[in-house]
Protein backbone atom coordinates (compact mmCIF):
# COMPACT_ATOMS: atom_id res chain seq x y z
CA UNK A 1 0.00 0.00 0.00
CA UNK A 2 1.37 3.33 -0.78
CA UNK A 3 0.82 6.29 1.32
CA UNK A 4 -0.87 8.06 -2.16
CA UNK A 5 -3.71 5.42 -2.04
CA UNK A 6 -4.38 6.37 1.70
CA UNK A 7 -4.27 9.89 0.89
CA UNK A 8 -6.60 9.53 -1.93
CA UNK A 9 -9.02 7.46 -0.16
CA UNK A 10 -8.98 10.21 3.27
CA UNK A 11 -9.54 13.02 0.33
CA UNK A 12 -12.64 11.06 -0.69
CA UNK A 13 -13.97 11.05 2.65
CA UNK A 14 -13.06 14.49 3.51
CA UNK A 15 -14.46 15.93 0.21
CA UNK A 16 -17.47 14.10 0.97
CA UNK A 17 -18.19 15.82 4.07
CA UNK A 18 -16.84 19.34 2.98
CA UNK A 19 -19.12 19.27 0.35
CA UNK A 20 -22.74 18.52 1.40
CA UNK A 21 -21.72 20.33 4.71
CA UNK A 22 -21.39 22.96 2.19
CA UNK A 23 -24.63 22.58 0.51
CA UNK A 24 -26.67 21.63 4.20
CA UNK A 25 -25.43 25.28 5.01
CA UNK A 26 -27.29 26.71 2.58
CA UNK A 27 -30.27 25.83 4.49
CA UNK A 28 -29.54 28.53 7.02
CA UNK A 29 -32.17 31.01 7.65
CA UNK A 30 -33.96 29.22 4.83
CA UNK A 31 -35.38 26.18 6.13
CA UNK A 32 -39.09 25.85 6.59
CA UNK A 33 -39.08 25.90 10.04
CA UNK A 34 -36.83 27.54 12.92
CA UNK A 35 -36.36 23.78 14.45
CA UNK A 36 -35.21 22.40 11.11
CA UNK A 37 -33.20 25.19 9.99
CA UNK A 38 -31.18 24.18 13.38
CA UNK A 39 -31.27 20.41 12.40
CA UNK A 40 -29.80 21.22 9.29
CA UNK A 41 -27.67 23.56 10.04
CA UNK A 42 -26.21 21.21 12.89
CA UNK A 43 -26.02 18.55 10.49
CA UNK A 44 -23.39 20.65 8.64
CA UNK A 45 -21.59 21.53 11.56
CA UNK A 46 -21.21 17.54 12.17
CA UNK A 47 -19.92 17.20 8.48
CA UNK A 48 -17.39 20.25 8.41
CA UNK A 49 -16.33 18.59 11.75
CA UNK A 50 -15.45 15.09 10.06
CA UNK A 51 -14.04 17.03 7.10
CA UNK A 52 -11.56 18.81 9.00
CA UNK A 53 -10.68 15.75 10.51
CA UNK A 54 -10.18 13.69 7.38
CA UNK A 55 -8.43 16.58 5.55
CA UNK A 56 -6.25 16.93 8.51
CA UNK A 57 -5.12 13.25 8.39
CA UNK A 58 -4.37 13.13 4.61
CA UNK A 59 -2.59 16.77 5.20
CA UNK A 60 0.28 14.66 7.65
CA UNK A 61 -0.10 11.69 5.52
CA UNK A 62 1.82 13.89 2.90
CA UNK A 63 4.42 15.48 5.32
CA UNK A 64 1.67 18.36 6.16
CA UNK A 65 3.12 20.01 2.95
CA UNK A 66 -0.70 21.36 2.80
CA UNK A 67 -2.27 22.09 5.59
CA UNK A 68 -6.07 20.67 5.31
CA UNK A 69 -7.28 24.55 4.78
CA UNK A 70 -5.53 24.40 1.62
CA UNK A 71 -6.58 20.89 0.72
CA UNK A 72 -10.41 22.30 1.60
CA UNK A 73 -9.87 26.05 0.27
CA UNK A 74 -7.39 25.55 -2.64
CA UNK A 75 -7.91 23.05 -5.05
CA UNK A 76 -9.03 22.68 -8.58
CA UNK A 77 -12.45 21.15 -9.63
CA UNK A 78 -10.82 18.26 -11.00
CA UNK A 79 -8.95 17.79 -7.67
CA UNK A 80 -12.04 16.69 -5.83
CA UNK A 81 -13.47 13.47 -5.57
CA UNK A 82 -16.54 13.77 -3.66
CA UNK A 83 -19.58 11.70 -5.21
CA UNK A 84 -21.68 13.78 -7.33
CA UNK A 85 -25.06 13.58 -4.91
CA UNK A 86 -23.24 15.55 -2.36
CA UNK A 87 -22.82 18.35 -4.62
CA UNK A 88 -26.40 18.91 -6.08
CA UNK A 89 -28.27 21.72 -5.60
CA UNK A 90 -30.45 21.37 -2.59
CA UNK A 91 -33.72 21.61 -4.21
CA UNK A 92 -37.20 21.67 -2.41
CA UNK A 93 -37.21 19.78 1.18
CA UNK A 94 -37.85 16.79 -0.40
CA UNK A 95 -34.92 16.38 -2.46
CA UNK A 96 -32.60 17.57 0.65
CA UNK A 97 -34.26 14.81 2.83
CA UNK A 98 -34.28 11.95 0.19
CA UNK A 99 -30.39 12.97 -0.43
CA UNK A 100 -29.94 12.92 3.41
CA UNK A 101 -31.62 9.38 3.17
CA UNK A 102 -29.44 8.05 0.76
CA UNK A 103 -25.82 9.39 1.96
CA UNK A 104 -26.95 8.85 6.09
CA UNK A 105 -27.60 5.14 5.10
CA UNK A 106 -24.74 4.31 3.07
CA UNK A 107 -23.01 6.42 5.39
CA UNK A 108 -24.34 3.87 8.70
CA UNK A 109 -22.67 0.86 6.72
CA UNK A 110 -19.70 2.35 6.23
CA UNK A 111 -18.41 4.07 9.10
CA UNK A 112 -20.16 0.61 10.83
CA UNK A 113 -17.54 -1.31 8.49
CA UNK A 114 -14.57 1.18 9.13
CA UNK A 115 -14.61 1.10 12.87
CA UNK A 116 -12.82 -2.08 11.82
CA UNK A 117 -9.86 -0.67 10.22
CA UNK A 118 -6.50 -1.66 11.09
CA UNK A 119 -5.85 2.35 10.50
CA UNK A 120 -6.44 3.57 13.71
CA UNK A 121 -7.00 6.94 12.95
CA UNK A 122 -9.14 5.77 10.67
CA UNK A 123 -11.06 3.37 13.37
CA UNK A 124 -11.25 6.29 15.48
CA UNK A 125 -13.06 8.76 13.14
CA UNK A 126 -15.30 6.00 12.26
CA UNK A 127 -16.36 5.42 15.58
CA UNK A 128 -17.09 9.36 16.62
CA UNK A 129 -18.85 9.88 12.95
CA UNK A 130 -21.31 6.94 13.24
CA UNK A 131 -22.81 8.43 16.28
CA UNK A 132 -23.77 11.43 13.94
CA UNK A 133 -24.83 9.27 11.44
CA UNK A 134 -27.40 6.99 13.35
CA UNK A 135 -28.84 10.55 14.15
CA UNK A 136 -29.06 12.18 10.07
CA UNK A 137 -30.12 8.76 9.72
CA UNK A 138 -32.82 8.89 12.00
CA UNK A 139 -34.36 12.22 11.24
CA UNK A 140 -33.82 11.63 7.50
CA UNK A 141 -35.88 8.72 8.02
CA UNK A 142 -38.35 10.31 9.89
CA UNK A 143 -39.17 12.75 7.27
CA UNK A 144 -38.96 10.71 4.10
CA UNK A 145 -41.64 8.80 6.09
CA UNK A 146 -43.95 11.73 7.05
CA UNK A 147 -43.93 13.39 3.84
CA UNK A 148 -43.53 10.01 1.43
CA UNK A 149 -47.12 8.96 3.72
CA UNK A 150 -48.59 12.83 4.15
CA UNK A 151 -50.47 14.46 1.25
CA UNK A 152 -50.52 13.83 -2.15
CA UNK A 153 -48.49 16.75 -2.87
CA UNK A 154 -45.67 16.19 -0.04
CA UNK A 155 -45.97 12.28 -1.87
CA UNK A 156 -45.27 13.47 -5.12
CA UNK A 157 -42.82 15.65 -4.04
CA UNK A 158 -40.82 12.97 -2.66
CA UNK A 159 -40.74 10.50 -5.19
CA UNK A 160 -40.22 13.36 -7.85
CA UNK A 161 -36.89 13.71 -5.89
CA UNK A 162 -36.38 9.79 -5.29
CA UNK A 163 -36.66 9.23 -9.73
CA UNK A 164 -34.32 12.39 -9.54
CA UNK A 165 -31.76 11.40 -7.20
CA UNK A 166 -31.67 7.47 -7.91
CA UNK A 167 -28.98 7.61 -10.67
CA UNK A 168 -26.58 9.12 -8.38
CA UNK A 169 -26.53 5.98 -6.02
CA UNK A 170 -24.70 3.77 -8.23
CA UNK A 171 -21.37 5.78 -7.42
CA UNK A 172 -21.45 5.58 -3.73
CA UNK A 173 -20.63 1.77 -4.69
CA UNK A 174 -17.79 2.19 -7.28
CA UNK A 175 -14.80 0.74 -6.51
CA UNK A 176 -11.41 0.92 -8.19
CA UNK A 177 -7.60 0.32 -7.30
CA UNK A 178 -7.43 2.00 -4.73
CA UNK A 179 -10.13 0.60 -2.99
CA UNK A 180 -9.11 -3.14 -3.83
CA UNK A 181 -5.37 -2.29 -2.37
CA UNK A 182 -6.74 -0.75 0.82
CA UNK A 183 -9.67 -3.66 1.27
CA UNK A 184 -6.76 -6.18 1.43
CA UNK A 185 -5.00 -4.96 3.75
CA UNK A 186 -7.66 -4.29 6.05
CA UNK A 187 -8.15 -0.63 6.21
CA UNK A 188 -10.33 0.41 4.22
CA UNK A 189 -14.42 -1.12 3.49
CA UNK A 190 -15.65 -3.38 0.33
CA UNK A 191 -18.36 -1.43 -0.98
CA UNK A 192 -19.46 -4.65 -2.95
CA UNK A 193 -20.62 -5.62 0.71
CA UNK A 194 -22.60 -2.86 1.77
CA UNK A 195 -24.56 -2.39 -1.26
CA UNK A 196 -27.05 -4.80 -0.42
CA UNK A 197 -27.58 -3.81 2.61
CA UNK A 198 -28.11 -0.75 1.72
CA UNK A 199 -30.49 -1.16 -0.67
CA UNK A 200 -32.65 -3.65 1.77
CA UNK A 201 -32.78 -0.63 4.15
CA UNK A 202 -33.73 2.28 1.34
CA UNK A 203 -36.47 -0.43 0.28
CA UNK A 204 -37.64 -1.03 3.89
CA UNK A 205 -37.84 3.30 4.33
CA UNK A 206 -39.55 3.27 0.79
CA UNK A 207 -42.21 0.83 1.99
CA UNK A 208 -43.08 2.31 4.84
CA UNK A 209 -43.51 5.62 3.22
CA UNK A 210 -45.28 4.47 0.63
CA UNK A 211 -42.54 5.11 -1.66
CA UNK A 212 -41.53 3.54 -4.74
CA UNK A 213 -37.55 2.15 -6.01
CA UNK A 214 -37.31 3.01 -9.54
CA UNK A 215 -36.23 0.14 -11.44
CA UNK A 216 -32.28 -0.35 -12.37
CA UNK A 217 -30.95 1.91 -15.24
CA UNK A 218 -28.57 4.36 -15.94
CA UNK A 219 -26.09 5.83 -13.31
CA UNK A 220 -24.67 8.70 -13.41
CA UNK A 221 -20.71 8.13 -13.10
CA UNK A 222 -17.24 10.62 -12.65
CA UNK A 223 -16.13 11.46 -9.26
CA UNK A 224 -13.79 8.66 -8.56
CA UNK A 225 -11.88 10.65 -11.64
CA UNK A 226 -12.62 14.02 -10.27
CA UNK A 227 -15.34 14.70 -13.05
CA UNK A 228 -18.48 16.22 -11.91
CA UNK A 229 -21.78 18.12 -12.33
CA UNK A 230 -21.32 21.80 -12.99
CA UNK A 231 -22.26 22.74 -9.81
CA UNK A 232 -19.26 21.94 -7.99
CA UNK A 233 -17.35 24.78 -9.67
CA UNK A 234 -20.07 27.11 -8.63
CA UNK A 235 -19.77 26.07 -5.16
CA UNK A 236 -15.83 25.76 -5.49
CA UNK A 237 -15.90 29.41 -6.98
CA UNK A 238 -18.05 31.09 -3.52
CA UNK A 239 -16.56 28.80 -1.52
CA UNK A 240 -13.05 29.39 -2.02
CA UNK A 241 -13.49 33.04 -2.95
CA UNK A 242 -11.75 34.62 0.48
CA UNK A 243 -8.73 32.13 0.47
CA UNK A 244 -8.60 33.07 -3.67
CA UNK A 245 -8.77 36.56 -3.14
CA UNK A 246 -7.05 37.15 -0.29
CA UNK A 247 -4.36 33.86 0.50
CA UNK A 248 -3.60 33.47 4.27
CA UNK A 249 -5.69 35.74 5.38
CA UNK A 250 -6.27 35.27 8.78
CA UNK A 251 -8.91 37.02 11.61
CA UNK B 1 -59.13 27.63 29.62
CA UNK B 2 -59.41 28.84 26.24
CA UNK B 3 -56.32 28.29 23.99
CA UNK B 4 -57.46 29.35 19.87
CA UNK B 5 -55.23 26.84 17.82
CA UNK B 6 -54.47 28.27 14.31
CA UNK B 7 -54.97 24.93 12.04
CA UNK B 8 -52.15 25.83 9.95
CA UNK B 9 -49.78 25.91 12.70
CA UNK B 10 -48.03 22.54 14.46
CA UNK B 11 -48.86 22.07 18.17
CA UNK B 12 -46.68 24.03 20.50
CA UNK B 13 -44.25 21.64 22.96
CA UNK B 14 -42.43 22.69 26.59
CA UNK B 15 -39.06 21.40 26.91
CA UNK B 16 -37.61 20.45 29.81
CA UNK B 17 -33.86 19.30 29.73
CA UNK B 18 -31.88 17.47 32.48
CA UNK B 19 -28.62 19.18 32.33
CA UNK B 20 -26.71 15.68 34.27
CA UNK B 21 -27.50 12.40 36.10
CA UNK B 22 -29.11 13.31 39.12
CA UNK B 23 -30.32 16.94 38.78
CA UNK B 24 -33.60 17.59 38.07
CA UNK B 25 -35.08 18.26 34.12
CA UNK B 26 -35.24 22.45 33.95
CA UNK B 27 -37.54 23.97 31.30
CA UNK B 28 -35.66 25.25 28.57
CA UNK B 29 -38.31 26.70 26.30
CA UNK B 30 -40.60 25.47 24.01
CA UNK B 31 -40.89 24.41 20.41
CA UNK B 32 -43.17 23.61 17.58
CA UNK B 33 -43.88 19.78 16.35
CA UNK B 34 -46.12 17.31 15.01
CA UNK B 35 -46.05 15.06 17.22
CA UNK B 36 -44.27 13.98 20.19
CA UNK B 37 -41.41 11.82 18.07
CA UNK B 38 -40.87 15.38 16.25
CA UNK B 39 -40.55 17.27 19.69
CA UNK B 40 -38.08 15.11 21.35
CA UNK B 41 -35.92 15.58 18.08
CA UNK B 42 -36.60 19.20 17.42
CA UNK B 43 -35.66 19.51 21.43
CA UNK B 44 -32.11 17.40 20.69
CA UNK B 45 -31.36 19.95 17.93
CA UNK B 46 -32.47 23.49 19.37
CA UNK B 47 -31.74 23.30 22.92
CA UNK B 48 -28.88 20.90 23.56
CA UNK B 49 -26.29 21.74 21.12
CA UNK B 50 -24.18 23.37 23.11
CA UNK B 51 -24.18 20.05 25.42
CA UNK B 52 -26.74 21.56 27.52
CA UNK B 53 -28.82 17.92 28.56
CA UNK B 54 -28.62 14.13 28.70
CA UNK B 55 -32.32 13.86 28.62
CA UNK B 56 -35.18 15.54 27.51
CA UNK B 57 -38.69 15.40 28.53
CA UNK B 58 -41.44 17.78 25.76
CA UNK B 59 -45.23 18.06 26.46
CA UNK B 60 -47.62 19.73 24.93
CA UNK B 61 -48.27 23.05 26.04
CA UNK B 62 -52.00 22.43 26.40
CA UNK B 63 -51.43 19.85 28.72
CA UNK B 64 -49.70 22.41 31.07
CA UNK B 65 -52.13 24.06 33.79
CA UNK B 66 -51.01 27.35 34.65
CA UNK B 67 -52.13 28.97 37.93
CA UNK B 68 -54.35 32.62 37.33
CA UNK B 69 -52.01 35.59 37.24
CA UNK B 70 -55.27 37.00 38.89
CA UNK B 71 -55.34 35.03 42.01
CA UNK B 72 -52.06 35.60 42.48
CA UNK B 73 -52.94 38.16 45.65
CA UNK B 74 -54.67 35.36 47.45
CA UNK B 75 -52.16 32.21 46.71
CA UNK B 76 -48.89 33.58 47.43
CA UNK B 77 -49.15 37.14 49.74
CA UNK B 78 -50.13 35.19 52.84
CA UNK B 79 -46.63 33.30 52.45
CA UNK B 80 -45.21 36.55 52.93
CA UNK B 81 -45.23 37.65 56.69
CA UNK B 82 -45.14 33.70 57.68
CA UNK B 83 -41.16 33.96 58.08
CA UNK B 84 -41.50 31.53 60.69
CA UNK B 85 -41.72 29.11 58.00
CA UNK B 86 -37.88 28.89 57.10
CA UNK B 87 -35.68 27.37 59.24
CA UNK B 88 -33.79 30.03 60.10
CA UNK B 89 -34.80 30.23 64.00
CA UNK B 90 -32.32 27.22 64.79
CA UNK B 91 -28.86 27.27 66.30
CA UNK B 92 -27.35 24.34 64.50
CA UNK B 93 -24.29 22.55 66.16
CA UNK B 94 -21.39 23.32 64.61
CA UNK B 95 -21.07 19.71 63.57
CA UNK B 96 -24.01 19.71 60.76
CA UNK B 97 -22.20 20.88 57.70
CA UNK B 98 -23.56 21.90 54.31
CA UNK B 99 -26.87 23.30 55.54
Amino acid sequence: MTEQHLYNYCLRMGDNALILSYRLSEWCSNAPMLEEDLALTNFALDLIGRAQAILKYASELQGGVKTEDDLAYRRGEREYYNHLITELPNGDFAQTMVRQLFISAFEFYFFTELQKSTNVTLSAIAAKTLKEVKYHLMHATDWVIRLGDGTAESHKRMQDAINYLWMFTGELFEMDLIDTVLIEKGVGVDLMLLQPKWHRHIQQVMYDATLLIPEEGFMQTGSRKGIHTEYLGHILSEMQYLQRTYPDAIW
Amino acid sequence: MSQSINKNEWPLWEVFIRSKAGLDHKHAGSLHAVDAKMAIENARDVYTRRMEGVSIWVVESINIIASDPEEAEALYEPAADKVYRHPTFYNLPDEVKYM
